[in-house]
C-alpha cells in the first residue's frame, strides 16, 4: 500500500489501483454526509479534482493520484457516506482506475513514511 | 493574537476529550470523542449538556429601583416591549442601529428588581459599551463575569436537573428563577438554541465544574460540543448571530417580526422610539425586498454559507447557514430570498462547485420544536 500527502491510500490490485482515504483523513474530517464521485471511464490526470467529500464540517476534495482512467467507483458510498467513518482503509474505497504508468507509484509514501508524517 | 479566554469548564473538557478550537475570543469544545453527528442525535433522544459560559451575562439594575424605569430605558434600543415582561418571564430581543440592522440579539430577563441580558460572545464587549453608553443615566450596567452558564437541553432535561433542583419542573417555556442547589446560587431559564425542551444554567464560576459533574453523573447525559449546537439550532430555524443575522439585515428582512410586540409597531401605546425604528416600522407595513427562509437542497450535498442561489439565470438569493440535518437525514440551509421566490415550495438553484443544484424554499423550523409550553 502506497500514501499521498493528501491522505489518499493506493492499493495495487492486478491491473488496477484502487484508492481511498486514510484512518487518519476519516478522522479529521468528521461525520461524512456526501460523496460525489466521478463516472466510470472517465480520463484523469493526476492533481484533478475527481471526489467531493461533505463533512459535517465542509467540504473536501479527493484529487486523482495518478494519470489513467477511472474503472470503477463504489456507489454503496454515495447511500451510505458514513462508511468513510467506519471503514476507510476497507469496504469504503472510493474508486478504482486503470493506471498508464505504475512507476508513478514509487513517488509515493511507504506506511511508515505516511505514520511518520501525520505523527 | 491575544492569549484565548477559558470558562470555568476549561479543564473538564480537556477531561472529557474534548477538540478544542477558538471561537469568539474563546478556547471552546467543538466536539467530544463521538462526534458531531451523535451528540446531535444524543441531545434529541436524551440530553446534551453544553458550555455556554462564553456568552455574555448582563445584570441591569435601575438607579431610580423601579424595575418600570429599566424596562423603559431598555426600550429605547430594542424594538421589544419590555414594560409588558412579566416577573419571572424572559424575552428574546436585538438591539437595533439606525439602518433598522441588528447589532446584536439577546434574551432580556425580569427578576424582580432588575433585569438580566444573556448576549452573544462575539458582540459582549460592543453591547456592554452601548448598553453603558446609552442607559447609564436609568441604570447600572453590570457585567457578570464570576458566573458560568450550561445549557442542559433535551428530552431527559427536565428529569435530570429536576433530580438536583426539583422546582424547575414547574417552569415553561421562557421562565426564569433563582434556585439553590447544595447552598449555590442557580439563575435558571427554560429556553436554549436547539430547539427541545431544557435550562440554561448561570451557575459561580467556582461551582460550575461541581454542577457540571452533578449533571454528567446521569447517564443519559452527555457532553455537546460547539459542532453539534450549530447542526441543533438550523434544525430549530434559529438564527446564528453574524451569520444569518447582522447590522446589514433588518429583523423583518430576518423574519423576526414575531419578536416585535404590538405595542413597538405603528399605533401601537409605544410605538417607535428605538434605533432604526423608521427603516423598521416602515418595512412592517410596505414589506421587504428580501427575507430569510429556510432551503432545503435536494440530494444529500449541503449547500453551505456563502453558495448563491438562482431564479434561471438572475441570482435572487444567497445562503447564510448550510449543514446537513442530522435529525432530518438530509442538508438543509437558510438564506436570503427576494420576495418574488420566497414562498414556501418554490424550487430554485444553489451553485455548488460550479453546478447549479434544485433547492427548495423551506418552513421553519426544519424539525418541530419541543418546548414545554
Amino acid at each position: 500500500m502506497k500514501f499521498t500527502e493528501d491522505h489518499e491510500w493506493l492499493r495495487v490490485d492486478g491491473d488496477v489501483v484502487v484508492v481511498g482515504i486514510t484512518d487518519h483523513a476519516a478522522e479529521q474530517l468528521g461525520d461524512v454526509v456526501f460523496v460525489e464521485l466521478p463516472e466510470t471511464e472517465t480520463k484523469v490526470t493526476k492533481g484533478d479534482d475527481i471526489v467531493v467529500i461533505e463533512s459535517v464540517k465542509a467540504a473536501s476534495d479527493i484529487v486523482a493520484p495518478l494519470d489513467g482512467e477511472i474503472v470503477a467507483v463504489n456507489d454503496d458510498l454515495s447511500d451510505n457516506p458514513g462508511m468513510v467513518n467506519e471503514d476507510p482503509t476497507g469496504t469504503a474505497w472510493f474508486f478504482k482506475m486503470k493506471v498508464e504508468d505504475m512507476a508513478q507509484l514509487d513517488g509515493y509514501m511507504s506506511e511508515d513514511e505516511y505514520q511518520e508524517m501525520i505523527a | 493574537m491575544p492569549a484565548l479566554n477559558r470558562t470555568p469548564l476549561h479543564d473538564l473538557h480537556a477531561a472529557l476529550g474534548a477538540k478544542m478550537v477558538p471561537f469568539a475570543g474563546y478556547e471552546m469544545p467543538v466536539q467530544y470523542g463521538p462526534g458531531v453527528m451523535k451528540e446531535h442525535l444524543w441531545t434529541r433522544d436524551h440530553a446534551g449538556l453544553f458550555d455556554v459560559s462564553h456568552m455574555g451575562q448582563v445584570i441591569l439594575r435601575p438607579v431610580s429601583g423601579d424595575i418600570a424605569d429599566a424596562a423603559r430605558a431598555f426600550e429605547t434600543l430594542v424594538p421589544v416591549s419590555l414594560l409588558s415582561l412579566k416577573e419571572g418571564r424572559q424575552r428574546y430581543a436585538m438591539f437595533t442601529n439606525d439602518q433598522g440592522g441588528i447589532l446584536d440579539d439577546l434574551m432580556v430577563a425580569h427578576r424582580g428588581d432588575h433585569l438580566f441580558a444573556v448576549v452573544n460572545a462575539a458582540c459582549k464587549d460592543s453591547d456592554i459599551a452601548h448598553m453603558t453608553a446609552n442607559l447609564s443615566d436609568q441604570m447600572q450596567v453590570v457585567p457578570v463575569t464570576d458566573r458560568g452558564l450550561l445549557a442542559l437541553q433535551g428530552p431527559d432535561a427536565e428529569r435530570v436537573l429536576a433530580a438536583l433542583v426539583p422546582d424547575v419542573a414547574d417552569m415553561r417555556f421562557m421562565d426564569v428563577g433563582v434556585f439553590d442547589w447544595n447552598n449555590v446560587e442557580l439563575w435558571v431559564s427554560r429556553s436554549g438554541y436547539t430547539g427541545e425542551d431544557g435550562f440554561e444554567i448561570s451557575v459561580p464560576a467556582p461551582q460550575s465544574v461541581d454542577l457540571a459533574q452533578a449533571l454528567l453523573a446521569d447517564d443519559k447525559v452527555e457532553p455537546i460540543g460547539l459542532g453539534a449546537r450549530d447542526s441543533l439550532r438550523l434544525e430549530a430555524g434559529l438564527c446564528l448571530y453574524g451569520s444569518d443575522i447582522d447590522d446589514t439585515t433588518t429583523p423583518i428582512e430576518a423574519a423576526l417580526n414575531w419578536a416585535i410586540q404590538k405595542a413597538r409597531r405603528s399605533g401601537g401605546e409605544r410605538a417607535g422610539g428605538f434605533p432604526g425604528a423608521d427603516v423598521i416600522l416602515g418595512q412592517l407595513e410596505t414589506g421587504v425586498l428580501r427575507r430569510r427562509v429556510g432551503l432545503r437542497p435536494e440530494g444529500r450535498a449541503p449547500m453551505r454559507a456563502g453558495t448563491k442561489i438562482f431564479a434561471g439565470d438572475t441570482q435572487v438569493g444567497t445562503i447564510t447557514s448550510g449543514a446537513f440535518g442530522p435529525s432530518l437525514g438530509a442538508p438543509m440551509s437558510m438564506g436570503y430570498v427576494a420576495v418574488d421566490h420566497a414562498t414556501t415550495g418554490t424550487t430554485l438553484e444553489g451553485e455548488v462547485r460550479g453546478k447549479r443544484m434544485p433547492v427548495t424554499v423551506a418552513d421553519l423550523p426544519f424539525r418541530p420544536s419541543t418546548y414545554k409550553r
